[in-house]
């Protein structure tokens, strides 16, 4: 309980820090933001005339810069709390919290399946590869350095060229073919699996490299392990052998999935850009192009807490699962 | 000749990785001595593909891509050569300075990066390069530094708490050293191998932190980058005209780059660290 407690104050100190980065950067810019903003949006092609005086009065209102320092801060802890992230200057006058909500169901539809499918795939390639050894596994080895090692959005780039471009197998662009509206039907569905496949390959095969580089290690180090030798000399089969060699070996792996899980948002923002996916990623690719403060800041908030909250998920699942971990949190510090 | 420099030399991963970095270097200081021409003007029309004029095609706007290419190269390098020193340099101050002093400031320097830590880098950079005023080279690579340095402080400390109990620290203590002078003289040549290599992997994730900001839309201003490079590629959508001589050559360089500093960086953990030989 004592270690709960203590996991979750550095928690809620990590979560203070990242609202107060994300409360005082854009205020950090040099007079009136609000002023500085509405100009800045202006040259970026915004709205004129009445409608700018409109957006001006509203951002005032929402900054509350008449107010002292303190309360403002106050008032936008409060308006976090009710889940108001404030009006977007790009798509005034959307909700911030709606244009995310909108856009990340895209975002989770392609990392989600694609972080479970590379995991499991990576682990399984990382066993095996180990298992066989000689040049099977160095050249494996390699093949698995090389795509952990090549940054995703290269991958994404030569992924679209080669399949889109060189190759015409696949669209080149968007989340479903464009004119066509979101419904459900059989070639709706077909269609948007089609626009789905090389973002969703792009990000397979880099977890897969990253985790059968992991895995592979963990599982050399197995190999040498009495119950190897003893499976061995009672003539268990290659695959039984394998299998076990892989359940022993997957602990620390699971901590790799969770954390993947929870740079879930975070992790592939230009994945989308590079494929024009609609997503988390295109929104603040976007919202960065018009100066749109707070649809970025509401972005970076929500990748932030999805981080942190995985990271303490996982602390607690330690804790419980490992007595040692707790006794050294708790006790020697 | 010294044997670990002999040990190194004899790993072909050593020899191809600085073989390859020695080529990139050289390119990008060599490339822009011999030819003075400026990156930044227009030297034919669109997407040009590559001819006598311009060996490498132009670009959206009708830069001649060997020559943004040279000059993309360099900055990205200076970026990675400026973020890697800084991010080290606060990683070993704080680092060192926990694990030797031990208690309360240990905690309050651990607390701090493990905060640090947990909030995701790309925010922080995000946020921290929409608030700057103008973006130069040196404010990007500032910014990816004092963002970057936490796993080299945790990684340090470590180190620095198992050499603290060291009988030659003892002696220094007790001849009445300042902590100062002993973490100068008694602590860090005794990690120096491992400090490098902490900075070849903050070289590394420099790099390719400048090519992701700059492909959010986030670079360098009045520059040219290899993230630069990829920004206008997408943006003036040269994959879908397929035109590849705009982006393949700032994408493969990337991934090479990438690619030779984890070479470089695994064959020296090797070399420094025997027990991670397997025989």
């Amino acid at each position: 309980m004592r270690y709960a407690l203590n996991k979750a104050a550095w928690y809620t100190m990590a979560f203070l820090a990242a609202v107060v980065l994300n409360y005082f950067l854009p205020r950090l810019i040099p007079g009136n933001p609000v002023d500085t903003i509405v100009a800045r949006m202006a040259q970026g092609g915004g709205s004129e005339g009445e409608a700018r005086q409109q957006i001006y009065q509203t951002f005032l209102k929402e900054f509350g810069l008449d107010r002292p320092p303190l309360e403002q801060f106050l008032n936008y802890l409060g308006n976090l709390l009710r889940g108001d992230l404030g009006t977007s200057f790009g798509n005034y006058p959307a909700k911030v919290a709606d244009l995310i909500a909108a856009s990340l169901p895209w975002t989770v539809a392609l990392q989600l399946p694609a972080i479970l499918l590379g995991w499991i795939l990576g682990n399984w390639l990382g066993v095996l590869a180990a298992y066989r050894g000689g040049w099977v596994d160095r050249w494996a080895f390699l093949g698995f350095l090389a795509l952990s090692n090549i940054p995703y959005y290269c991958l994404a780039i030569l992924l679209l060229y080669l399949f889109s471009v060189a190759l015409p197998l696949f669209p080149s662009f968007g989340g479903y073919a464009p004119g066509t509206t979101p419904h459900l039907s059989l070639g709706f569905v077909l269609n948007v699996l089609h626009h789905y496949t090389l973002p969703f390959l792009s990000l397979v095969l880099v977890l897969i490299g990253g985790q059968a580089v992991g895995m592979r290690s963990m599982a050399i180090y197995e190999l040498s392990a009495d119950y190897v030798h003893y499976q061995r000399s009672l003539g268990v089969d290659d695959r039984r052998i394998v299998r076990s060699i892989f359940r022993n070996a997957m602990l620390p792996q699971i901590t790799g999935l969770a954390l993947a899980i929870g740079s879930l948002v975070g992790g592939a923002l230009l994945t989308e850009v590079v494929f024009s996916y609609p997503g988390i990623g295109s929104l603040l690719f976007t919202a960065i192009r018009q100066n749109d403060y707070p649809l970025i800041q509401g972005i970076t908030l929500l990748v932030t807490v999805a981080v942190l909250a995985a990271n303490f998920i996982i602390d607690l699942t330690y804790g419980l699962i490992d007595p040692r971990v707790r006794a050294a949190q708790v006790g020697e510090r | 000749m010294n044997p670990l420099l002999a040990q190194l030399l004899s790993k072909g991963r050593f020899r191809l990785s600085v073989g390859i970095l020695l080529l990139v270097v050289a390119f990008a200081v060599l490339g822009p001595m011999l030819d003075t021409r400026n990156p930044l003007f227009a030297v034919g029309g669109r997407y040009d593909p590559p001819s006598a004029n311009a060996i490498l095609g132009t670009d959206v706007i009708g830069n001649d891509v060997f020559l943004q290419l040279m000059h993309g190269l360099g900055t990205s390098l200076k970026i990675g050569l400026i973020a890697g020193l800084v991010a080290t340099a606060i990683g070993v101050l704080i680092g060192t300075l926990a694990g030797f002093l031990g208690g309360v400031v240990d905690e309050i320097l651990m607390g701090l990066t493990n905060v640090v830590i947990t909030i995701p880098t790309i925010v922080i950079l995000i946020l921290l390069s929409v608030a700057l005023e103008s973006r130069t080279l040196v404010s990007l690579a500032l910014i990816i530094g004092v963002t970057s340095w936490p796993w080299t402080a945790r990684a340090i400390r470590a180190q620095t708490a198992s050499l603290r109990v060291r009988e030659h620290v003892d002696v220094a203590r007790l001849s009445g050293a300042g902590t100062f002078s002993i973490i100068l003289w008694e602590i860090l040549p005794y990690m120096f191998s491992y400090i490098f290599m902490a900075f070849v992997l903050q070289l590394a994730s420099a790099i390719l932190s400048e090519a992701a900001l700059s492909l959010l839309g986030l670079g360098p201003d009045n520059t040219i980058s290899l993230g630069k490079m990829l920004q206008f590629a997408i943006q003036g959508e040269a994959i879908r005209t397929g035109a590849y001589w705009a982006f393949l050559p700032p994408t493969l360089l990337l991934t090479v780059i990438s690619f030779a500093l984890l070479l470089l960086q695994s064959s020296l953990d090797e070399v420094f660290n025997p027990r991670l030989r397997r025989a």
